[in-house]
């Protein structure tokens, strides 16, 4: 089965001919998105025109002054940073204990992990809902509505996939590293922080990139947990379809600010994506 | 140094939060399923009622409905999404320029929040100024409006998760393709196989393990699939999901122990469903091997 100079050429046209039109399949919606947050309410409701036809960011301007959006951005970046930073400490933690030590149970345990992961969550929201705000109170104090309650809660998702994307790079650090520096009298800190820390940084940094980003496109939860204080841009983002008339070009305006991220994670963390989708049981 | 103590209290932050937070809601829906519990009917404390509440979801049309939603929008999404990610991912496996490029715009969906993807299709198929609407009349004569045709609204629900979530199939099945060994390939094409012969006797029993993963996860979140859905049609007919049935049931209904026991059923439909298409996969293998 040899190929002529033609065939590949036929081939190669056909490739990119599907390529270009899987792109502007995908690229459609959201530049269409795009041109509705560059469009005023009247201009909206004239024919659909896809085209840009002028910069019109008063949009986003309206919705980067608004004290409840710069709210709600606060506390989708305080949550997803805090639960990425937890979520890389303990499972540093966790998946050495995996790796280095003979626990009973271990293979349960690590099962047990992923099947967190199984089940819809709306069936947890009622007992979650009851925890937050009558179970862990003081006082007046509940977990309902706190930045906290949802950096604890996100744990649930993120640290059963970050646990087995890092298990695969621990295990790879040899263990005669770690007996290295015990005998030159490093504690279990030190060896975490002299052998194990720098050797799984990339590791690390994807677990961290990838929590931070399934934290920040989380709804839900945050839209059932919090009310008013802890309230999230997702949750926001579903306020602003309300049954008296929404503010189209405003929405799409957010939708923008919210794709940012997620855009840059896609060009940093591209080939891990797929680990971090599959709980590491697809590897590229 | 290495006696499991410490193990133990190393993993014991990680243990605390996943039973506090996952294992012990679990628990409380378990128990709450076997009760009956309103806030807002006369008697607002839970009663025990053992199956009353899973007798009452047998007859419950709008929950079967729902079942009967969440499965075609999961084979006709999924289904697509397998054959369109394979197509994909074998374009993907020789080099090209400009491949990364297409790839990294391919990838992109996947990032971006599920409510967001909600939103970006709620304006595209918005009546009034969306796109889809006005063309679809101008071109195809044909009145597409989400919110007044159930099938519509599933048929774009199916797409926008096709749009999402094809590239999720793409990345694993380029990732099996690329570990399949060389030379069983061309020892089939030297023994006179033809392409369709290679892919069903060679490729696809290589691709296997990769493909049940990649349906097994694709299913698990398909009968999840609240926010977008949710978003896009809130919650309009044709779009009835089990998990947005579960949060009607719960939330504004307050009907906390019906509740409990469809989330239950939904689960357990979750891993029966898995179980099967896992016995059929493997039994299959089996059959050929003999």
């Amino acid at each position: 089965m040899t190929t002529t100079p033609r065939q590949r050429l036929r081939h190669l046209a056909a490739t990119y001919g599907v390529w270009i039109f899987m792109t502007i399949l995908t690229l459609l919606p959201i530049w269409w998105m795009f041109v509705v947050s560059m469009r005023s309410r009247v201009e909206l409701f004239a024919r659909p025109n896809l085209a840009l036809t002028r910069f019109f960011t008063e949009n986003y301007s309206n919705v980067l002054t608004d004290s409840t959006f710069q709210r709600y951005m606060t506390n989708s970046v305080v949550v997803s940073t805090s639960n990425a930073v937890l979520v890389m400490a303990l499972a540093l933690l966790a998946t050495y204990a995996l790796s280095r030590y003979k626990l009973t149970g271990r293979d349960n345990i690590f099962f047990w992990l992923i099947t967190n992961r199984m089940a819809p969550p709306a069936a947890f929201l009622l007992p979650l809902y009851i925890m937050f705000t009558r179970t862990f109170r003081i006082g007046d104090w509940t977990l309902y509505d706190t930045q906290i309650g949802l950096i604890l809660l996100y744990c649930v998702f993120n640290l059963p996939f970050a646990i087995w994307l890092l298990k695969g790079v621990v295990d790879g650090i040899p263990i005669e590293l770690d007996d290295a520096a015990m005998i030159d009298g490093a504690g279990l800190g030190g060896v975490l922080r002299h052998v194990i820390i720098p050797l799984a940084a990339p590791g690390l940094a994807v677990t961290g990139i990838l929590s931070w980003v399934f934290a920040w496109n989380e709804y839900l939860f945050a839209a059932n947990l919090t009310s008013v204080n802890a309230r999230t841009i997702t949750t926001g983002l579903a306020e602003f379809v309300t049954v008296t008339g929404t503010n189209w070009g405003e929405l799409a305006a957010m939708s923008m600010i919210t794709l940012i991220p997620s855009a840059i994670i896609v060009i940093l963390a591209q080939r891990y994506i797929v680990m971090g989708l599959t709980f590491g049981a697809v590897k590229e | 140094m290495r006696d499991s103590r410490t193990g133990w209290l190393l993993l014991s932050p990680t243990l605390i939060i996943l039973l506090v937070f996952g294992f012990a809601p679990f628990l409380y829906v378990l128990f709450v399923g076997f009760n009956q519990w309103n806030i807002f009917s006369a008697d607002d404390g839970l009663v025990f009622n053992g199956l009353d509440n899973f007798r009452r979801l047998v007859f419950d049309d709008d929950f079967l409905h729902s079942v009967g939603l969440t499965m075609r929008f999961a084979i006709f999404a999924i289904g697509s999404q397998i054959v369109l990610g394979f197509v994909l991912a074998q374009m993907l496996t020789r080099n090209f320029p400009g491949k990364s490029l297409f790839r990294v715009i391919h990838t992109l969906p996947l990032m971006v929040a599920p409510i967001a993807v909600g939103a970006i299709w709620r304006l595209l198929v918005i009546p009034g100024f969306g796109p889809a609407p006005f063309f679809l009349d101008r071109w195809f004569d044909l009145t597409y409006q989400i919110g007044t045709y159930p099938d519509q609204a599933l048929w774009t629900s199916v797409i926008m998760d096709v749009w999402h979530w094809t590239p999720f199939v793409t990345l694993t099945m380029l990732a099996g393709l690329t570990a399949i060994p060389k030379e069983p390939v061309e020892q089939a094409k030297v023994d006179g196989a033809n392409r369709f012969q290679v892919f069903w006797y060679v490729t696809l029993p290589f691709l296997r393990p990769v493909l049940l993963t990649t349906v097994f996860i694709r299913i698990m979140d398909a009968i999840r699939t609240v926010d977008e859905v949710w978003m896009l049609a809130g919650g309009g007919p044709g779009t009835r999901f089990t998990g947005i049935y579960i949060w009607r049931v719960v939330f504004p209904r307050t009907d906390y122990g019906y509740g409990s026991s469809i989330s239950i059923i939904t689960l357990y439909l979750t891993i029966v469903l898995c179980w099967l298409l896992f016995i059929a996969i493997s039994g299959r293998r089996k059959g050929e091997v003999e």
